[in-house]
């Protein structure tokens, strides 16, 4: 290795503190919870084991290699790890790092990736105008029935065999986005706190619905709610994969969008958003111009659910003639990234007529991790088809979740039959039942 | 960052003999690749690492006989691994040789209600072997800490112990027989499903504890016993840890055998609760939890009579679990203790001295004068009906100065220990930890005994070299 690229691979590991490294005493007690160790149960493939190939780097026994690049790809970033964790490692800051590390080194380049890659990265999530033109495209692809037609004709067989077996699993692109239904702001005709709105992107695009419903809860709840316009990605996506510069872009500029101090919060409803962009201050802590207000801006975000318990949201009143059968999945970036787990079942809870019935195994993975269902569609649909399996013994006919990712996983695990919905969703559809049940 | 020590250079092996294993074991169960290697460089044990030349993942156990004749066949020596969780650094590799990890090796393969025992492969998860008792209302009660992914090979190589020592004793206690491979790669049986067995020496005692130096256990006979039908769990805290002991000394005095006393020093209960969030009270100087099983009348007179004597030992509160899911919460947090403490310095070392009951107050005593005389942080948790005591180090390796100290703080708690006729280690074994500190302990004829048995079963000194104690030079 040449002395340019030592220094060059090794500035990300560099970037954090040894003692984040240290912090693990490879007891072994995150074993039992990964998905791959799991699966394999070789070392490698577990937390510990891929703590001590990051050791390894930051000690210089070990170079940044193509393996360790597909090991840290391999890793599903669920971090149940996390969870399970007694020592209290900081395993998010170490698989970007170490992930940014693998990009920086460039070991897994081939030619298609690095195209891939600077077309979502950079192009597609970096610019919030692009991503809307896209999503206008396949909307009128998919709505003129051109979707229908491409299909029938066999046209895809031209495209390599990974890509064709996921276009069945294209979501549904909607048909207003979030700006079209949302007003820059909305104001309760009482108001108690004032909220900023995150759209999201993937959000934006297939669920402005959800976004829509996140609005109307907030104004129901005395919540008078901020939406900028044209909101670009949180970020999350690149930080997930390697680009932290990238991230910390998407972040300056979503911070520029928001006046931080007359807001009482700063409210999401994507768990894989939240867990990225509760850190902004890990991420600009070297930027003089935006530390402070990226601690400012991580002091106030919250999950949608964290927000509502917290200011003691107004359960629904009425009684539903059907009882719904519903179970909740919980997705890995809010109960294992945020660790919320019991504020969106006291939401499920207050909803009349729904019946929680537990889901086993719920804070496992579902497969669909960011992008992982795309890079590694093996692991991922073993994963989908264990939780599939799980919501079919609830016999549930509603599933609940929050994130955009785990929704779509879930729906194309469990097919026609049954519902995946947003629990704020849930409820704004019960203040609705509940105003039309008055007039 | 500050790079720490590199690891010694590697001696690899030939690839004619890598190629050998790959016929062996199966291509797909050979790791060669140094991204594969490091993570096995370590077990779960504080500051020690090697580097194995290659791991072995055998998914049978003729195919552990058979790497075993050919390791021995070639001079290689070879370490036994299951989940690697160990806290001696039992499965801490030898540099240049074979790893050979059973955590395929996991079927259950009999449960016998009639004879009340339980069949199992080596790499069986020890919870898992609860798991398959409990349908036929049947229980495994020792639990170590790792229970949810230690192996059952790993607990009967290094008698585990766990939370319920006390009532239900150790791992030793439940192993009725055994399938062990031997350094010549013959398979033995030892062992039966008598209650009462005594052709012959007990060979399978042998190899109970015997930290993969003599032979691979590969299969394992358990006695389970009758689930109990009700428990009770009680949480006490004291302002003082002699009052704590005072009252653990009481209960066992009035004949009352609970299945756990365990107690938490205030630091042990501050890092236990910012992880597990259970209510542990982290104000109070000394937590002891309690709990007792068996018939349902039986646990109700006994959790009252603990309750009242806590109370007259002067505890400031004595609370009761309020379901069966809080009394698993409780003990699943005191299971974390060890890694949570690692939540406040770098490096955690952690002890298990133990000491005749009686003596328990004074060696925590002790542990507490000489982390003052030291001036080093020590969080003190453990076992109080068993007597055996977690004084745990908190410092950083790479601070070699407070190391220094914390070797001398080490040999005088491991010195006391002695001299109040406790063992230095209760239940996590010798391995490469405790090696230096195994001679204090015994008198030179019981000393040079282990080293015959050992020379007589494994002449050529490969497996697990270096473990438990130095044997001299094999060819000598």
């Amino acid at each position: 290795m040449s002395e340019s690229s030592t220094n060059r691979v090794l500035k990300h590991m560099a970037d954090l503190d040894y003692s984040v490294v240290q912090q693990c005493m490879h007891c072994g007690m995150c074993l039992p919870s990964c998905p791959t160790y799991l699966e394999t149960r070789r070392e490698r493939n577990s937390p510990r084991g891929r703590i001590a190939l990051m050791r390894a780097i930051a000690d210089g026994e070990l170079e940044v290699t193509r393996e360790f690049g597909e090991e840290m790809y391999y890793c599903l970033g669920c971090l149940a790890c996390t969870t399970a964790c007694p020592a209290g490692v900081d395993y998010p800051q170490l698989f970007e790092h170490a992930r940014a590390e693998v990009e920086a080194a460039d070991v897994l380049f081939t030619p298609g990736r690095r195209f891939w890659r600077w077309l979502t990265l950079r192009q597609l999530f970096a610019k919030p105008w692009m991503l809307r033109a896209v999503g206008r495209m396949l909307w009128l692809y998919q709505a003129s029935g051109l979707c229908a037609l491409v299909r029938k004709s066999g046209l895809l067989r031209i495209l390599p065999e990974n890509l064709r077996n996921l276009e069945p699993t294209t979501p549904i692109v909607c048909r207003h986005f979030s700006d079209d239904l949302i007003d820059e702001i909305e104001s309760p005709s009482a108001r108690k706190y004032r909220v900023g709105m995150l759209t999201g992107c993937v959000q934006d695009l297939v669920f402005s619905d959800v976004n829509l419903d996140t609005v109307e809860v907030l104004l129901a709840n005395g919540c008078e709610v901020v939406t900028p316009r044209s909101q670009g990605c949180c970020g999350s996506l690149h930080a997930h994969n390697g680009d932290l510069e990238q991230a910390a872009v998407q972040a300056r500029r979503l911070i520029e969008q928001f006046d931080l101090a007359s807001l009482d919060a700063i409210i999401t409803n994507a768990a894989g958003c939240g867990s990225h962009l509760k850190h902004f201050s890990n991420l600009l802590r070297d930027d003089p111009a935006y530390a402070f207000r990226a601690n400012e801006w991580d002091r106030k975000a919250r999950d949608i659910s964290q927000w509502l318990v917290e200011i003691g949201f107004r359960k629904p009143g009425g009684v539903a003639e059907v009882t719904l059968r519903t179970t909740y999945h919980e997705a890995c970036h809010l109960c294992h990234g945020q660790g919320i787990s019991k504020q969106p079942r006291e939401i499920l809870r207050a909803i009349p007529g729904l019946e929680l019935i537990e889901l086993e195994n719920a804070t496992h993975c579902c497969g669909s991790a960011g992008v992982y269902n795309i890079t590694q569609p093996e692991q991922a649909g073993k994963l989908q088809r264990e939780k599939a399996a799980c919501i079919a013994k609830t016999g549930a006919s509603l599933v609940a979740t929050a994130n955009p990712g785990c929704h779509l996983q879930i729906q194309n695990a469990v097919g026609e039959d049954k519902v995946v919905k947003h629990p704020v969703s849930l409820l704004a559809a019960a203040y609705r039942a509940e105003k039309g049940a008055s007039s | 960052m500050t790079p720490v020590t590199k690891a010694a250079p590697v001696a690899t092996l030939s690839s004619s003999t890598i190629a050998r294993l790959r016929e062996l074991a199966g291509a797909e169960n050979v790791l060669t690749e140094p991204e594969d290697l490091i993570p096995y460089g370590f077990d779960g044990t504080a500051a020690l690492k090697h580097g194995a030349a290659c791991v072995v993942m055998p998914r049978t156990s003729e195919v552990v006989a058979a790497v075993l004749r050919f390791a021995v066949s070639q001079g290689i020596p070879l370490v036994t691994r299951g989940s690697g969780t160990g806290l001696s650094g039992g499965s801490v590799p030898v540099d240049g040789g074979i790893v050979l990890t059973l955590v395929h090796l996991n079927h259950i393969l009999e449960v016998d209600p009639a004879n009340l025992t339980l069949l199992a492969e080596a790499g069986v998860i020890t919870k898992a072997i609860d798991d398959a008792a409990l349908p036929h209302g049947l229980f495994y009660p020792p639990d170590p800490g790792s229970m949810k992914i230690s192996t059952i090979g790993g607990n009967v190589a290094n008698n585990s112990g766990g939370l319920r020592g006390l009532k239900y004793g150790v791992t030793r206690d439940y192993v009725m027989g055994m399938e062990v491979v031997l350094p010549d790669g013959s398979v033995a049986w030892l062992g039966s499903k008598c209650v009462k067995d005594v052709a012959g020496y007990s060979m399978k005692d042998l190899f109970v504890g015997s930290e993969g130096t003599l032979g691979i256990i590969t299969k394992v006979l358990l006695k389970v016993v009758p689930r109990p039908k009700a428990r009770r769990t009680l949480l006490a805290s004291f302002d003082s840890m002699e009052a704590a002991a005072r009252s653990v000394s009481k209960i066992i005095e009035r004949q009352i055998i609970p299945c756990t006393l365990e107690f938490l020093d205030r630091r042990t209960c501050e890092c236990v609760e910012d992880y597990a969030k259970v209510g542990l009270p982290t104000s109070a100087a000394a937590v002891v939890l309690m709990e007792t099983d068996g018939h349902p009348a039986v646990v109700e007179e006994e959790a009252a009579a603990m309750e009242a004597i806590a109370r007259e030992c002067g505890a400031i509160s004595v609370e009761k679990a309020a379901d069966e899911a809080h009394a698993v919460r409780l003990a699943t947090a005191r299971r974390s203790a060890f890694s949570a403490l690692a939540r406040i310095r770098p490096t955690t070392i952690l002890e298990d001295v133990t000491v005749p009951r009686s003596h328990l107050a004074e060696i925590v005593a002790f542990v507490e004068e000489v982390a003052a005389r030291h001036r080093l942080q020590i969080a003190t948790f453990g076992h109080f009906g068993d007597g055996n005591v977690h004084p745990t180090i908190l410092t950083d390796e790479t601070d070699r100065e407070e190391m220094e100290r914390v070797h001398l703080a080490l040999e005088e708690i491991f010195a006391k220990t002695i001299a109040l006729g406790g063992t230095i280690t209760g239940e996590h074994g010798v391995g490469l930890a405790k090696k230096p500190f195994l001679a204090g302990q015994f008198d030179q004829a019981s000393y040079t005994l282990m080293k015959q048995v050992k020379r007589a079963l494994d002449p050529r000194g490969l497996l697990n070299p270096g473990k438990i104690f130095d044997i001299e030079s094999p060819s000598a």
